[in-house]
């Protein structure tokens, strides 16, 4: 004990850009002041929730102030990211892992969502590479034509987040090699394109493994938007899509359906995932 | 009573490959769940449901 036990509940300890600081200050502008940190030109972020507020500030808060337009190095680049995810769903999340299964309309749009909120864990899977028909829907680039899909998202994605883990196969899933690929991944989302290969990967999943299925079915053309659903067919089996509309002759498929249907399936993941 | 896709059906008794057929469905391209356990589909023909039996039929079309 010494002479300063009086003061201590005066103290608030706050994560403040990645590390814990003791503070008096009772809101956001306080403690600016007292850091002497202009809040001119800078995003303040508090629990996850980005706010121009004068918030109040409580023992345990999580505090990031960005300088705009300035290139941080990489430690800081991971404490400024940490601090836009939502504290509890970012905790959970990065220990996930996640196995998508075909890289396309869906496939791509889902791998990119999932990297942004942070699931630490993601295997990327298919045997195909960038093409120009691709380009409508799929979240690749010029640059990448001809490129191997599994590389090209990746790249993209180490581009977006590069704090993850990343493992790719290059591989035509089939159900010799269905449980290799995924083996070690609690997740497998069903991004593929033809109907046989769904329902094989479904079968296999669930017939062999305990692992949750998220399937796709139905998201071409440019129907309604809201028959895009999320159905929970058991709890390791969800189904998004509108269920009937395939795509066929003078009914393809289009980014917004298709990006849709990718969030419906990231959003069950992260469902499954918190639960 | 049995549940077919949350619907209360009198199915009790009936073949499920019957079944499937006659809900319309192709059978290439579903999966099918009695009380949460995947059914594979050369066992179609010989499963008759039960009463109380609750079954998911999941039809996928393509597009990705």
């Amino acid at each position: 004990m010494d002479n300063n036990d009086d003061n201590i509940n005066m103290y608030k300890s706050i994560n403040y850009n990645g590390r814990i600081i003791k503070t008096t200050a009772c809101n956001i502008y306080e403690l600016s002041d007292e850091l002497n940190v202009d809040r001119q030109n800078k995003v303040i972020i508090k629990n996850g929730y980005q706010t121009d507020e004068n918030l109040k500030l409580s023992d345990g808060d999580i505090v990031t102030i960005i300088q705009k337009g300035v290139m941080p190095d990489k430690e800081q680049l991971k404490e400024m990211m940490r601090a836009r995810h939502t504290p509890g769903v970012y905790d959970a999340v990065k220990d996930a892992k996640v196995a998508i299964m075909g890289l396309g309309g869906l496939g791509s749009n889902i791998a990119i969502m999932l990297a942004r909120t942070g699931v630490g864990h993601l295997k990327l899977v298919d045997f195909d590479i960038v093409e120009p028909s691709n380009l409508n829907r799929q979240q690749y680039s010029i640059a990448q034509l001809g490129k191997r899909k599994t590389d090209a998202l990746k790249e993209i994605i180490n581009q977006i987040n590069p704090f993850l883990d990343i493992k790719t196969e290059f591989v035509r899933v089939t159900e010799k090699n269905v449980l290799s690929i995924t083996d070690g991944y609690d997740i497998v989302c069903e991004a593929f394109d033809k109907p046989d290969a769904k329902v094989m990967l479904t079968q296999c999943i669930l017939s062999q493994t305990d692992k949750v299925l998220i399937a796709a079915s139905g998201m071409a053309g440019i129907e309604d938007s809201n028959a895009v659903k999320t159905r929970k067919v058991t709890d390791r089996f969800y189904v998004c899509g509108d269920g009937m509309t395939e795509a066929k002759e003078g009914r393809g498929l289009m980014a917004p359906r298709v990006t849709i249907c990718a969030a419906h399936q990231a959003n069950a993941v992260l469902d499954v995932i918190i639960k | 009573m049995v549940k077919i896709n949350g619907e209360e059906e009198n199915l009790a008794g009936m073949n499920l490959a019957k079944c499937i057929e006659e809900h319309g469905y192709t059978t290439k391209w579903i999966v099918v769940e009695i009380n949460e356990e995947i059914i594979p589909k050369e066992k179609y023909k010989d499963i008759t449901i039960k009463d109380n039996d609750v079954i998911e039929v999941v039809s996928f079309v393509g597009g990705g």
